[in-house]
């Protein structure tokens, strides 16, 4: 297992490969990436019950991405835990590559095709569902953003788990108060988001969504509730870890330059920096 | 007529899901408040924990749907078929069927079963729409036959599919020993004059127009092509190469149907016959029942064998000039 320095040692060298991938493939969704990675790696490397080994397996947890568009943060994710090669991860939007700009099964690793905003709830629903049908103990979780939470099926399904009872159900927003168009405040209110989904019968944490730690320690600890689905608001910044890209609006759907790509790699590598003297970084590296 | 009639097919669609329920535990009905309107009210008695309550909330349905598939369960999605595939286009697109899942839906009251409820309530976009996306096959049973075996077709099959039908007691229109095969039309009765390419409920109106067209020496052939996606190709080629004229029949909007599935495979096969698409045309609905709107648009015994014989006088003309 992993200890929290060498998860922040992780979480570094994926927002490498995030900007690497974009950059190579000049694919855009740039921020949200950068925004969800931690929660993706506290689940994939502290949480999540599944290997390459168990991907058949049925009582293996399941991960369904509804913000399908954070893809990169995905692929680099399944490559570091070995579901599929690293050298993949360049074949990113090729032509003819598997490899499209939202999460597809033809992806090893991945449980469902998403990218249109407001679906994985309701497939997360019915996966936690069929668990709860056969009995079984495995899990479910799902990373929502905030910008889909206009999405209207979003709320079907947050009645539905919780009139299901679904406690092997766990759902993490991705609170980083930015969408395309701008704060989602500005673009249609949804806040204030506990008091709904508390009101919906979900039982609610907050978290720092850049802290491993603080991550681990919540999403070890669901269901909150017996009997009742778990939703964590990951409150988190856009474009996090690269200065000019954090909570900028513009980075929603943009690839960075040559020289802001430089830029970004070197706050990055200055960060790592930071760790060599304290943690082994090879158990972190990919 | 010489036809025995049989039970609404939402009837047999309702009896034949017990039966498969009762034997397999992974089989599950899903409904959308819609188990009294899909006949599914003993089920429910009788197989509660098979039986999934959604609510008002078509999307969900369809999401649901999809995640129990891609758990291993036998999913029936059940709600008219307007909702079903409007409301929930999208869910039915990209989580069943871009994520191939094999939910099996389940459009009940379909085409304009609900008649006077209005368009609303009427699902004439349905085949055109899911026509046009990818990995999912499309079945419209004309009797309780084709109705009970395709449901039970659709329990083991590996893809997506479609099945959608109507309320009102249907003429059996098969001998017991046929076979029955998704993407395998039925021909029904012979013929060389005219063939009859009908679908559905409207099937038995196309075998009434061939019985009436009989008496004034027009041999009619009558398929029902319940599935049309895949289209039976062959049978339609066939069609045309051994019958003079062609007439499609569907309780749908002439644009995006069987009708025009047909027309794109005879064009491209360079089998050019005269040929007519009955269906609901594209303007805004009569107002009426079931049968009424039918027979306002010619969907009906008069209607089809009036059709016929327009067709096949265009084909004489053809051949003086």
């Amino acid at each position: 297992m992993f200890t929290e320095k060498e998860l922040e040692v992780k979480s570094i060298l994926y927002r490498k490969k995030i900007l690497e991938s974009i950059k190579k493939a000049n694919t855009e969704h740039t921020a949200g990436s950068l925004s969800c990675i931690d929660i993706l790696n506290v689940l994939y490397n502290k949480v999540l019950n599944v290997s390459p080994e168990t991907f058949r397996d049925p009582d293996r947890d399941r991960y369904i991405q509804s913000k399908g568009h954070s893809i990169e943060a995905l692929y680099v994710v399944l490559a570091d835990r070995g579901f599929i090669p690293e050298s993949d991860l360049d074949t990113l939007a090729q032509y003819q590559s598997h490899y499209v700009g939202h999460p597809t099964r033809k992806v090893n690793g991945i449980e469902q095709n998403t990218g249109a905003l407001g679906h994985g709830l309701s497939v997360s629903v019915g996966l936690a569902l069929g668990a709860k049908k056969d009995n079984a103990s495995h899990r479910v979780f799902t990373l929502l953003g905030d910008g889909e939470l206009t999405e209207g099926s979003n709320w079907e399904a947050l009645l539905a788990g919780a009139h299901y009872n679904l406690d092997n159900l766990t759902a993490v927003v991705d609170y980083n108060t930015l969408q395309i168009t701008g704060r989602i405040t500005d673009v249609l209110k949804t806040d204030p988001l506990e008091e709904k989904f508390r009101a919906f019968g979900w039982a609610v944490r907050h978290v720092n969504g850049h802290n491993v730690a603080e991550l681990s320690d919540v999403l070890l600890s669901v269901p909150f509730e017996t009997g009742t689905p778990s939703i964590v608001i990951a409150r988190t910044v856009k474009g996090k870890g690269i200065t000019f890209m954090e909570d900028a609006r513009e980075w929603h759907h943009k690839v960075p330059d040559d020289d802001q790509y430089r830029l970004a790699m070197q706050e990055l590598d200055e960060a790592l920096a930071m760790y060599e003297s304290t943690v082994d970084t090879d158990r972190g590296r990919m | 007529m010489d036809l025995e009639l049989g039970r609404p097919n939402l009837q047999e669609f309702s009896a034949t899901l017990m039966e498969l329920a009762r034997a397999d535990r992974d089989v599950l009905a899903l409904t959308s408040d819609s188990r009294g309107s899909g006949k599914l009210d003993p089920f429910a008695e009788t197989l509660p924990d098979q039986l999934v309550e959604i609510g008002i909330a078509e999307q969900n349905l369809v999401g649901i749907a999809a995640g129990l598939a891609s758990a291993g369960k036998k999913v029936y999605a059940v709600s008219p078929a307007c909702f079903l595939t409007a409301r929930a286009l999208e869910q039915i697109k990209n989580d069943v069927c871009y994520s191939d899942h094999p939910v099996k839906l389940v459009g009940i009251s379909a085409g304009i079963s609900y008649g006077a409820l209005g368009s609303t309530h009427h699902s004439i976009h349905d085949i055109a729409a899911l026509r046009a996306i990818n990995n999912i096959d499309i079945v419209v049973p004309a009797d309780n036959f084709e109705t009970r075996e395709s449901i039970k077709a659709a329990l083991d099959w590996n893809r997506p599919v479609y099945i959608r039908f109507g309320k009102r007691p249907m003429y059996h229109l098969h001998f017991p020993e046929t076979e029955f095969g998704i993407g395998k039309g039925i021909t029904i009765r012979e013929g060389n004059d005219l063939a009859f390419i009908a679908t559905g409920e409207t099937v038995y109106f196309a075998y009434a127009a061939a019985k009436q067209l009989e008496k004034h020496g027009v041999s009619s052939r009558v398929i029902s092509m319940h599935t049309i996606s895949p289209l039976d190709t062959e049978l339609v080629l066939r069609a045309v190469k051994e019958c003079s004229a062609l007439i499609t029949v569907e309780e749908h909007m002439v644009n995006g149907g069987l009708g025009e599935a047909c027309a794109g495979v005879l064009m491209q096969a360079g089998a050019w016959r005269p040929m007519k698409i009955v269906g609901i045309p594209d303007e805004y609905t009569v107002t009426g029942n079931q049968l009424e709107i039918f027979n306002h648009y010619g969907i009906s015994a008069d209607g089809l064998a009036a059709a016929g014989r327009e067709l096949l006088q265009q084909t004489e003309v053809n051949h003086v000039t």
